[in-house]
């Protein structure tokens, strides 16, 4: 796909899956109304995991993950994340949310506030942290996404790859457990991507739990540990990145590669 | 000859910038663009500077300089003019104001106490300036929370004051109570509307989206006449329910229901992904709403909120039909005696000046509010 993934400096070591359970999703099926989105899906996530889910448009795959933190309610089968059940205990869903981070393709970063402000937000309102104890954690971690110099700055004054590292810095701020990616790179320039990439890798090194909707797939061979496939709702295939791109078995699979592949 | 076209092409160095054409700036370009963009807009310029200078010159002259300033009635104001200017020359007889002045600004309010809705005006400029101006310490914001208590003992008596009745409050002085009151209030009921339209429980969304459709359905004079006649066939008998406080409870519901529309769409302008972010971050819903989406519904609503406000102080002029002497409401009265029988335009040109006034600052606000928020690029 894209040459960008190819200079990532990966260092897969670090990165350690435990047997310790992040998510658990048994048998959930969610519907659009009449129309069937998400088909008997199980998957069970460890901690440390990196997993990648691809496929076409339309398969799911966005609203598997965005399920995960209930912007998405299924209607039947269960979620479990970091042991808590997702149901419509709206304290739960809270409580799920903190923990959980997510990135977005369009970013969304709060256009009224500033970079620094995006970050401080929800540690404060949410964790009751001190304002400049989430002010000082929260340049730590802009320099991590190795924005500082930005801080003061408005969301709409930054370049799209760096309004994707103010919206990582601003998950960051809030500890999670375990980060959602919702195709982070898709709206990005591809002189952009790479700062963005590369931050991923920095997150997967640190042992973050992350679960992953793109089509980078230089990213998904050098980063995941499990590479899904998903079409019609379903979760088609999954492996790990060695085979499931040299040896996939479903015809859909092979036929989906083939076409991101091609050139 | 070959037909294949010399593609290759290397830029040999960075062409440094310049200065654009002298034809492009300065006011020779202004003044081209603006005025002399074309035929028609060459015919207009023309038609406007002759449109200005045939009228501007008059009404200068019917204003400022044959205006007459000191007399006891029109037939002394017109002996003034035909002294001074000759016989058959009209000049404005700005003497009415000057009779009339203390009772188009407070009605029959009692003279000797003119300095209480005075010090009452003051103190609402202190009162708002916080909630204008953001660089105001916040603590100011205490003295703007306790006013309209000390305000509502200063207009109407009490606590040691002097009791002054509802019937002698009239004027500006009556439109401003009415006005501010009704902007301050429906503000917060609109947004309030706005939410619960926009609300998922059914009996919510049910009860704001009638109220809104009913009231937005019904013409402010009819809510008007509710509250000054209906109103006591309803309420048991023997109670008495001050006018002027039933009139500010219809304006306000009248304006807090067209508020709510107008933040309704500042609402939905917002992209999805921001109800999404706050979400995501386990913001919950009052949180999300107050830091995240109001903020930003807010602002994009300015121009339509202070359209509403501006609509809603000139709206109180129609209290004047069900008796209450607001500044219009006044004049049928004045221009009816002896004295003053036959005066139009200097009344109406100073009451459009006074409602002017206000209604100009709220807009310049608005634009000012706009420009400091605008963070958006």
């Amino acid at each position: 796909m894209s040459d960008s993934t190819e200079e990532l400096h990966v260092d897969q070591s670090k990165m350690h899956i435990t047997d310790e359970i992040a998510i658990q999703i048994t048998d959930m099926n969610k519907w659009y109304g009449e129309f069937h989105v998400l088909r008997d899906i199980n998957l069970t996530v460890h901690r440390g995991e990196r997993i990648v889910v691809c496929g076409p448009s339309g398969s799911g795959k966005s609203t598997l993950i965005r399920c995960i933190n209930r912007l998405e309610e299924h209607q039947k089968g269960e979620i479990v994340v970091e042991g808590i059940e997702l149901n419509s205990d709206l304290k739960n869903i809270d409580k799920i949310r903190a923990e959980v981070g997510m990135l977005f393709q369009s970013f969304n970063l709060f256009p009224h506030l500033t970079v620094l402000e995006n970050c401080t937000l929800a540690p404060i309102w949410v964790r009751k942290t001190p304002k400049n104890e989430a002010e000082a954690t929260a340049m730590q971690t802009l320099e991590r996404v190795k924005i500082p110099e930005q801080a003061h700055k408005y969301p709409a004054q930054l370049s799209g790859g760096q309004q994707q590292r103010v919206a990582i810095a601003r998950c960051l701020c809030m500890n999670p457990r375990i980060m959602l990616f919702d195709e982070p790179t898709s709206a990005l320039d591809p002189e952009m991507i790479k700062e963005v990439l590369d931050v991923m890798v920095d997150l997967a090194e640190g042992g973050m739990t992350m679960l992953v909707v793109t089509h980078e797939m230089g990213f998904a061979r050098r980063v995941a540990n499990r590479v899904m496939f998903m079409d019609e709702g379903q979760i088609v295939e999954q492996n790990e990145p060695e085979e499931f791109f040299h040896n996939p078995q479903n015809e859909r699979t092979k036929l989906f590669l083939s076409q991101i592949l091609a050139h | 000859m070959s037909s294949e076209p010399n593609v290759a092409f290397v830029a040999s160095g960075q062409i440094p910038p310049s200065a654009p054409p002298a034809s492009e700036v300065g006011p020779i370009h202004w003044l081209r663009a603006n005025l002399f963009d074309g035929v028609v807009n060459s015919i207009l310029t023309v038609a406007s500077i002759v449109a200005i200078v045939l009228l501007v010159p008059p009404l200068v002259d019917w204003i400022f300089i044959k205006g007459v300033w000191n007399a006891g009635s029109l037939s002394g104001c017109r002996e003034v003019i035909a002294a001074a200017h000759g016989e058959g020359v009209t000049g404005a007889c700005w003497a009415v104001i000057n009779e009339r002045f203390n009772q188009l600004i407070f009605g029959f309010y009692p003279s000797e106490l003119y300095w209480r809705p005075i010090l009452a005006f003051v103190l609402m400029l202190a009162a708002l300036a916080p909630v204008l101006f953001s660089t105001l310490p916040r603590w100011m914001l205490w003295f703007s929370a306790a006013y309209p208590i000390a305000a509502y003992f200063l207009i109407w008596g009490g606590l040691g004051l002097e009791v002054v009745e509802s019937g002698q409050i009239g004027g500006l002085l009556l439109s401003v109570i009415i006005g501010v009151t009704g902007i301050v209030a429906s503000l917060p009921i609109g947004i309030v509307l706005a939410l619960g339209r926009q609300s998922s429980m059914f009996f919510i969304k049910t009860i704001c989206v009638v109220f809104i459709e009913f009231i937005r359905g019904v013409p402010l004079i009819t809510l008007l006449f509710v509250a000054s006649v209906l109103l006591n066939y309803f309420l048991p008998p023997g109670t008495s329910f001050d006018l002027i406080l039933r009139v500010v409870i219809m304006v306000t519901l009248f304006a807090s229901a067209y508020m709510a529309e107008v933040i309704r769409g500042g609402l939905a302008a917002l992209d999805k992904g921001q109800y999404e972010a706050a979400d995501a971050l386990g913001l919950n819903y009052w949180k999300s709403t107050r830091l995240i989406i109001l903020p930003q519904a807010l602002k994009v609503s300015i121009p339509g909120i202070v359209n509403t406000f501006i609509g809603l102080f000139k709206d109180t002029t129609l209290v004047s039909v069900i008796g209450l002497l607001d500044p219009v409401g006044l004049l049928n009265p004045i221009r009816a005696t002896a004295a003053w029988n036959g005066i139009l335009w200097e009344l109406y040109l100073f009451v459009a000046v006074l409602f002017w006034i206000f209604c100009f600052s709220m807009s310049r606000y608005s634009m000012y509010l706009e420009k400091k928020l605008k963070t958006d690029r």
